[in-house]
């Protein structure tokens, strides 16, 4: 298991360093002279020249590529002009509050779409069925923004249960139940359409491996029904699923962003919308490079994840 | 034509093609629409109602018509969506073409490429692109376009690489083409399917990325609004007048479910594996719709086939599988069901146990005895309790019987302990000694093996020694050497012979090889188009075999030293059993029949112990 998991971040290092390059070269792409539109009004000729030099953008693209990677590595992500500090701080306090709200949205969606998906095929055209595949329906094809939204409206307003927004009270409040009241609405408002894109899936992997023949040693062998549903057909249909896991993993990190600027969400996402329309690029490169990371990490324990699943991998 | 007959007999698709086709109409109408103009402000009037009057659903926090609004947002996002959608599919398709077509060094640089994009959590990707071209409409369809170009790449190329393998690709290069042509008029035409499918499932996203690209301010910029800009300013007066979040909210989740029901029909008319509507989940137990009388206990044999009939039912056809077998087995004695493939024999071994996969499979008829006990009338407990404990399977190939992700140790141990309440421990012990009964050597350290990692007589034999885990009364056997070379296949006949003689097991053989039968059966029974068509001993068949069908599958067999012998295969192919021909099924294939072969129904006759199904018998029975 050790050499594996070495091989397999060993084999992520190219991705990293592609994903610096790609954010880099957006970056590049920026329309006009960065250093007049960070100073804004304050653009005199000198100041611009200045500004160019201390960013290092007087530079060739190639040797500044190389000079923003070093940086980066010895923890340096620059300093955000518009909040004034250290970027890489700003978003190690943001990334806390983004991991709790995509971690719980994460858990949720795994847990109730595979759930929904294995009665969904258990119950394959019965009532069970149809239902969960009309909830479904309806749930990927909500705006997330939109179902957070109603779901203010309903909960926080008319029926007083939830607090409107924010991570914490503000008087009072700071411990775990006070978190938990406000991490619930935007936590499902996130997980929703994951939920429904994994129960579907999870309801045709179950279908397709419940017509193997192993399938039918486990009945032929008197195992009972509901063991060769939960125990033979899921662990097999797990195989596929776990793959689509990860990937709903980086739709639940994506959509944190909508969700943390409808429940004013303390977190990356924000942060980063924030960043963009204060045009604090040193923020927002060094945002997307941070969280890409994390998603690439976070890839490679679901691929570990799959590889102690399946015995068939080569380890 | 066909293509949309299938999309609308899917009901659900329909509806969400109706629901676009109004929005759809209601955007293309909006020139000739008595509306307001969306953008005329007037704060006296701010926060109206919907119905109220002059404005149907109400103003918005400027007071703006909402309806225009509405209308106005719909065609700005709609039109957003779908170009952002052609030009993702339009970049995309082209990248994977060239990478799949090409392949070698240019597909290499081009996937690294795509998968260093895939990992990034998408709209971190957009929201950098729109970072550096600053906000507005464009750029944000830009993004979007972008993030969604690395899907159509891969799913592309794969078809792609497929398809530049192929003959007609040869062949065009051959002849001269050009790629610039071959790329256009070859490949091109046959990726395209693929590309609509995935536009039409990815359309509704794009429509919706852009929608929160604008709700987050990043995307159209005022006056202008489409409906995730239309949300995105109606937030902060959401909890004073919610009507002017719910109606833009309502029509992109309009919009978004409409364009999902139309992809799922859109893909499930174009992609013909799902067609088939083969995706069915067999029961724990076959289905069992007995229409005629249940034959009473005629007290033969432990194991006991009365009249069976069992039948696959798909979509408007009957396969009329097993066809009034009648069959019956001793303690201690092995009886060898013979016949091509799709003769029955396997479904009808399937059908003691209820294990025919249902739907489609039904039993229609008869009865199968268990020591006199009905088991198409048992509850599927009592089934269960019978499944494996006093009638166990060995099946064919187990590579695929066994399951891939468990070991075979705790397999057998499953099959133990689902009968009996024994520790893991004595189970684990058990499971040692029947794979040493099996002859399986280092069985200590073979339990912890997984099906992969055997070899083919090795998985056999773990799939006897789950047969034999509870000590069963009978053995139903489905080919189970004949993906085996010939040493591994003696040595397992050899070990099921002793079995039989040291544990008085009954067995039921189903093989397609003669050989096999003279080995290890007693009496054998050989299966056509469904029925019964000769039985017998051993002895008798193989010596003095009846039906010209038998003597011609026995002619088919070629033998060791046997001197030179023309082998002679049997002309034509067994019948399919949703179509059987009048009279006897062999007919068309024997050089015997007549025309009283072709008509009316002709019995098994003989005794008990001999009989044959035939009006022109090889050799009359005794």
């Amino acid at each position: 298991m050790g050499p594996y998991i070495l091989k397999r971040l060993i084999s992520a290092i190219p991705v990293l360093l592609g994903i610096t390059v790609i954010v880099f070269l957006i970056m590049a792409m920026i329309p006009g002279d960065p250093a007049t539109a960070i100073l804004g009004s304050y653009a005199t000729p000198e100041n611009v020249e200045k500004l160019n030099r201390d960013l290092g953008l007087d530079k060739p693209l190639i040797s500044r590529y190389f000079i923003w990677l070093g940086n980066m590595l010895t923890g340096d992500f620059g300093r955000s002009f518009s909040l004034n500090r250290p970027v890489l701080d700003e978003i190690l306090e943001r990334f806390n509050a983004t991991l709790i709200l995509a971690g719980t949205a994460f858990v949720i969606c795994s847990f109730f779409g595979i759930l929904a998906g294995v009665i969904s095929a258990a119950r394959q055209y019965g009532f069970a069925d149809k239902a969960i595949t009309f909830v479904v329906l309806i749930g990927i094809s909500v705006p997330s923004f939109f179902l957070g939204m109603m779901m203010i409206l309903l909960f926080s307003v008319n029926l007083r249960w939830l607090p409107v927004s924010g991570m914490y009270a503000i008087y009072g409040g700071g411990d775990l139940a006070d978190l938990a009241r406000h991490l619930v609405m935007p936590a499902v408002a996130l997980a929703v359409v994951a939920t429904g894109v994994i129960a579907r899936l999870s309801r045709s992997a179950m279908l397709e491996v419940l017509r193997q023949d192993f399938i039918r040693t486990a009945r032929a062998k008197g195992v009972r029904e509901g063991r060769v549903l939960y125990g033979h057909a899921l662990r097999a249909a797990m195989v596929s699923i776990i793959p689509v896991l990860g990937i709903q993993a980086g739709f639940v990190l994506s959509g944190s962003v909508f969700i943390e600027i409808v429940f004013q969400w303390p977190g990356v996402g924000r942060m980063l919308v924030d960043a963009i329309l204060t045009r604090d690029l040193l923020l927002v490169q060094g945002g997307v490079v941070f969280v890409a990371a994390c998603y690439v990490l976070f890839n490679i324990c679901v691929d570990v994840a799959q590889s102690l699943l399946d015995p068939r991998i080569k380890t | 034509m066909m293509f949309l007959r299938l999309l609308f007999r899917n009901r659900l698709a329909a509806m969400g093609a109706i629901v676009l086709a109004i929005i759809l109409i209601l955007v293309l109408a909006i020139p000739i629409l008595p509306l307001q103009d969306p953008d005329v402000i007037k704060t006296s009037d701010r926060f109206l109602k919907p119905f109220s009057d002059g404005h149907l659903l109400g103003t918005d926090h400027l007071g703006r018509d909402l309806l225009a609004r509405l209308l106005h947002g719909t065609r700005l996002s709609l039109a957003v969506g779908i170009f952002a959608a052609l030009i993702a599919a339009t970049i995309g398709s082209a990248v994977g073409i060239v990478a799949g077509y090409f392949g070698g060094r240019i597909d290499n640089v081009i996937m690294r490429g795509i998968d260093m994009l895939m990992a990034f959590p998408y709209i971190l990707l957009a929201l950098a692109i729109v970072a550096a071209l600053g906000p507005g409409l464009m750029n944000a369809l830009i993004a979007v376009a972008a993030v969604n170009i690395p899907f159509f790449a891969r799913n592309i190329r794969g078809i792609t690489v497929g398809l530049a393998g192929r003959e007609f690709i040869d062949a065009a290069r051959l002849s001269g083409m050009g790629h610039g042509r071959i790329i256009l008029t070859e490949l091109l035409p046959n990726v395209l399917s693929t590309i609509v499918i995935a536009m039409s499932t990815t359309v509704g996203w794009m429509i919706l990325e852009t929608a929160g690209l604008s709700f987050l301010g990043l995307g159209s910029q005022p006056p202008q609004a489409d409906l995730g800009s239309m949300l995105g300013e109606a937030r902060s007066a959401l909890i004073t007048n919610p009507h002017t979040s719910i109606i833009p909210g309502i029509m992109i989740f309009l919009i978004v479910m409409s364009i999902n029901l139309l992809g799922d029909g859109v893909r499930d008319a174009l992609d013909p594996r799902l067609r088939s509507g083969a995706l069915s989940r067999p029961r724990a137990k076959t289905i069992v719709d007995r229409k005629g009388e249940v034959p009473a206990d005629d007290g033969k044999g432990l194991l006991n086939l009365q009249s069976l009939d069992t039948q696959f039912h798909v979509s408007n056809r009957v396969y009329r599988a097993v066809n009034d077998v009648s069959l019956f087995v001793n303690r201690g004695e092995c009886l060898g069901i013979i016949g091509e493939s799709g003769s029955g024999k396997s479904v009808t071994a399937l059908s003691v146990m209820g294990l025919v996969a249902s739907p489609p499979g039904v039993v229609t008829g008869g009865a199968v005895r268990y020591e006199g006990e009905d088991l198409l009338a048992a509850p599927y407990e009592s089934l269960r309790e019978k499944r494996g404990n006093k009638v166990a399977y060995i099946f064919q190939d187990p590579l695929s019987t066994l399951h891939p992700l468990y070991r075979v140790g705790d397999q057998l141990m499953e099959a133990i302990q689902v009968h009996h309440k024994v520790t893991d421990a004595e189970a684990k012990q058990r499971a040692i000694e029947l794979l040493m009964s099996v002859r399986i050597p280092n069985a200590e350290s073979r339990i912890r093996n997984y099906p992969h990692e055997m070899s083919g007589g090795m998985r056999q034999r773990v799939g006897i020694a789950m047969a034999l885990a509870n000590d069963p009364d009978v053995i139903i056997a489905d080919e189970p050497t004949t993906a085996l070379d010939v040493t591994v296949q003696a040595q397992i006949l050899a070990l099921l012979d002793d079995l039989r003689r040291e544990r008085g097991l009954a067995i039921v053989f189903i093989t397609h090889d003669f050989g096999v039968v003279a080995q290890l059966c007693d009496r054998v029974a050989v299966m056509y188009g469904g029925r019964i068509v000769e039985e017998g001993t051993t002895t008798d068949i193989l010596d003095h075999p009846a039906h010209p069908y038998t003597k011609r599958l026995m002619d088919c067999v070629p033998e060791l030293g046997g001197g030179k012998r023309a082998l002679a295969a049997i002309p034509g192919l067994p019948p399919m059993v949703s179509d059987l021909p009048p009279g006897c099924a062999f007919a068309p294939r024997c050089d015997k029949a007549t025309e009283a072969c072709r008509k009316g129904e002709i019995a098994l006759s003989g005794s008990e112990t001999r009989a044959v199904r035939c009006i022109h018998p090889e050799e009359e029975i005794a």
